[in-house]
């Protein structure tokens, strides 16, 4: 591409008028508009993933201002960048809530960066929408967690992996932190009820990319089926590393929990060709709504051969439950909020989800993946309907004996 | 036992691989190089946008790598490590600021993602490099599945050491070097022209670097930042070595792969890291000069 002086101007007035065209925006909207806060790194290592994150919010809001707006108003979003650092992530949120007067945030991708904002919102009353899987054991009356907690990726993976591969025994395999630590004690629950063994329970040091021994370990383990909570890039340097050793996925299948299409697409498909994923979500699943969340999505992106996923789907749907909570109540306060999200049900592009009445997380409806050669998936087993999220499943949460209520948690349970 | 010594072999090839280049730019020049591991990088970029835009193969892209990454060193060398010599402190944070605008030149794709240009294989994201299908997978010797790529990584390498050994030791160029990094004054009196024989040094050591990025490309992902811990790795290897010694960075790499492939094995990689560092650690406090070392300068 070649530039003149006078494109190069037209170019560079057209860029700075898309860079002032959210104010204009709010300018046009008055003062009528329903501010909301939008909290991802956009930049820094995380960026990559929290800024897809973003637009999967960005896209809601415009359908929803294109249709209307909330409670008749249009809805202005008001950009925050966490830099992929926790304790930016905490500054910019009581910005969001202090300066802005925002009483709802959708944000956050990764643990650290929640539990870091989370005494703000607790103590200044507002709203955090979090859409990321993520390992429970929190019971805030300040989060609507619209991503899957353990029991929803596990509690039909463990059993299946069991009865219908036939495995017995399993090795545990994650990356050095709580996600994959909290993942591998639900598991280990699952499989002994299921009456299979885990023979290894492992871990590898966070961003680390050296397989040769944890994966020769696997080969020797005598295991028959590895159960992957290895986050981030390691992921691909583990699936090449497992083909690179002769391990193939047909008799010695990894079935992860973490694993996406985003890391499918970024590893080469034939690397994952056979294995398995445990998500709600996947782009694979053959819609009519489905479809045209894809089309639509791609279109926002302006990038024909983006990729949909879990957290992506769950960043998205979380704006129309927020939407339908505040039409509900009226209000937009956190409490009116709190008081209409309870038990709304929304059609997502993955299906129906429904905001629990007890701990604010989402009913989602759990499915298994099998990856195909061309990067996708193929869903191979789905529950029947939605299942409720249990998020202290890992301390013996069931649903008729729920640690976390509209009360909040009740620690006692937890200590028993 | 013959798997997990070829493991440890294998990472101490990766370990040297990367220290090869250092072993020459900070072990002859006295140069402490941060941005090493991003000379690493923009090797493996290399071998991502030739795959794309060329549909060249992986083993193309490592002559391809070298000559980008040598120029550039060459460059880096003329620009600025030029005025740095003899000031170790100062050569370390220009290297370093040199190593953050690399990553973010090709983060932001050189500029064109501000006018809204978007170069496949370059950008914020995670890229991949296709394997050749014979370098996939693994083949039996003496009772051992051997992993093909390993063995190529472990191959090339071996074949980089050869190479840089005989300029060394055998060329009347490498001689000059060594000269210089006994005593660059005396050399230089002794009419050797120590700034170009430094600029082709840097040059190379830079483009060796090239080199261990394309090996690096084919098994793990390739992003901006890949080569920050690798630069780590790296030093960890010349020091234990012994600054200046070429025999003492084989040795080292190979002697901390092995150690860590044993502990690892026997324990887990966490610890096995832990255990690498404190051996590191021991080598330093009782011989501070290394493994191998000899007096000069």
């Amino acid at each position: 591409m070649v530039f003149n002086r006078r494109e190069f101007l037209k170019t560079a007035a057209t860029a700075s008028a898309a860079l002032a065209l959210p104010a204009l925006g709010s300018r046009a909207f008055a003062a009528d508009a329903i501010k909301v806060g939008a909290l991802y790194s956009q930049t820094g290592g995380l960026s990559v993933a929290e800024k897809l994150l973003a637009n999967g919010v960005m896209m809601a809001v415009a359908e929803i201002n294109a249709a209307g707006g909330v409670l008749g108003r249009p809805v202005e979003v008001v950009v925050e960048d966490g830099a992929s650092d926790p304790k930016t992530f905490s500054e910019k949120a009581s910005k969001l809530i202090l300066k802005d007067k925002i009483s709802t945030v959708f944000g956050c991708h990764t643990s650290a960066s929640r539990k870091a904002v989370l005494p703000i919102f607790e103590r200044r009353g507002a709203m955090l929408f979090y859409q990321t899987h993520y390992e429970g054991f929190e019971c805030s009356r300040n989060v609507v967690y619209s991503g899957a907690v353990p029991n929803q990726q596990l509690s039909n993976y463990i059993p299946w992996i069991v009865e219908k591969l036939g495995k017995k025994k399993f090795f545990i395999v994650g990356s050095n932190y709580v996600y994959p630590r909290e993942m591998a004690k639900v598991s280990k629950k699952l499989i002994e009820a299921a009456g299979a063994e885990w023979v290894a329970d492992e871990y590898l040091e966070l961003g680390h990319s050296e397989w040769a021994v944890m994966v020769s370990k696997i080969k020797e383990s005598g295991a028959d089926v590895v159960l992957s909570n290895v986050v981030g890039d390691s992921i691909i340097a583990f699936y090449r590393e497992f083909k690179n050793q002769g391990l193939s996925q047909e008799v010695l299948p990894i079935c992860a929990t973490v694993t996406s299409e985003i890391e499918i697409a970024a590893m080469g498909a034939e690397y994952a060709a056979g294995s398995y994923t445990s998500f709600p979500y996947f782009m694979s699943i053959d819609t009519p709504a489905n479809k045209s969340f894809i089309d639509r999505f791609r279109t926002f992106v302006n990038d024909p051969k983006a990729v949909t996923y879990h957290s992506l789907e769950a960043a998205y749907f979380q704006v129309f439950l927020w939407k339908q909570a505040v039409e509900k109540s009226g209000d937009l306060s956190a409490d009116a909020i709190r008081a209409g999200i309870r038990g709304q049900t929304y059609e997502a592009p993955g299906g129906k989800v429904t905001t629990d009445p007890d701990n604010l997380h989402c009913w989602l409806t759990p499915r298994i993946g099998q990856w195909q050669a061309d990067g996708q998936s193929k869903v191979v087993n789905a529950y029947p309907a939605p299942i409720k999220p249990l998020p202290y499943s890992a301390y013996g949460e069931t649903e008729s004996n729920l640690f976390c209520t509209s009360n909040g948690l009740d620690a006692a349970k937890l200590k028993g | 036992m013959l798997d997990i010594l070829f493991i440890g072999l294998s990472l101490g090839s990766i370990l040297l691989l990367v220290a090869l280049g250092l072993a020459i730019t900070y072990g002859a020049m006295g140069v402490i190089n941060m941005a090493h591991g991003e000379m690493v990088m923009i090797g493996a970029y290399v071998a991502v946008l030739s795959g794309i835009w060329l549909k060249a193969s992986l083993l193309l892209a490592i002559p391809l790598a070298f000559v980008v990454t040598a120029l550039l060193g060459l460059l880096i060398e003329r620009v600025v490590v030029r005025r740095l010599y003899g000031r170790l402190l100062d050569t370390l944070l220009a290297t370093w600021g040199i190593a953050i605008l690399l990553q973010q030149a090709v983060r932001l794709e050189f500029g064109l993602s501000f006018f809204g240009i978007h170069v496949e294989g370059l950008g914020a994201g995670l890229q991949n490099v296709a394997v050749p299908s014979y370098l996939q997978g693994t083949f039996r010797l003496a009772s051992a599945d051997i992993n093909a790529y390993r063995t190529f990584i472990i191959a090339v390498t071996a074949a980089l050491t050869l190479m840089t050994w005989f300029i060394l030791y055998r060329t009347s160029a490498g001689m000059q070097v060594r000269a210089i990094i006994r005593n660059p004054k005396m050399a230089g009196a002794c009419g050797i022209d120590v700034k170009r024989v430094n600029a082709m040094t840097f040059a190379f050591g830079s483009g060796l670097a090239g080199v261990a990025g394309v090996m690096m490309s084919g098994f793990k992902t390739v992003f901006p930042d890949m080569g920050t811990t690798m630069v780590v790795d790296g030093f960890m290897v010349v020091v234990t070595g012994g600054v200046g010694s070429l025999f003492g960075t084989i040795l080292s790499s190979g002697l901390l792969g092995e150690i860590n492939a044993l502990v690892a094995i026997g324990t887990n990689d966490i610890l096995a890291r832990a255990v690498v560092f404190g051996v590191v650690i021991l080598v330093i406090l009782v011989k501070p000069s290394g493994l191998f070392s000899f007096k000069g300068r």
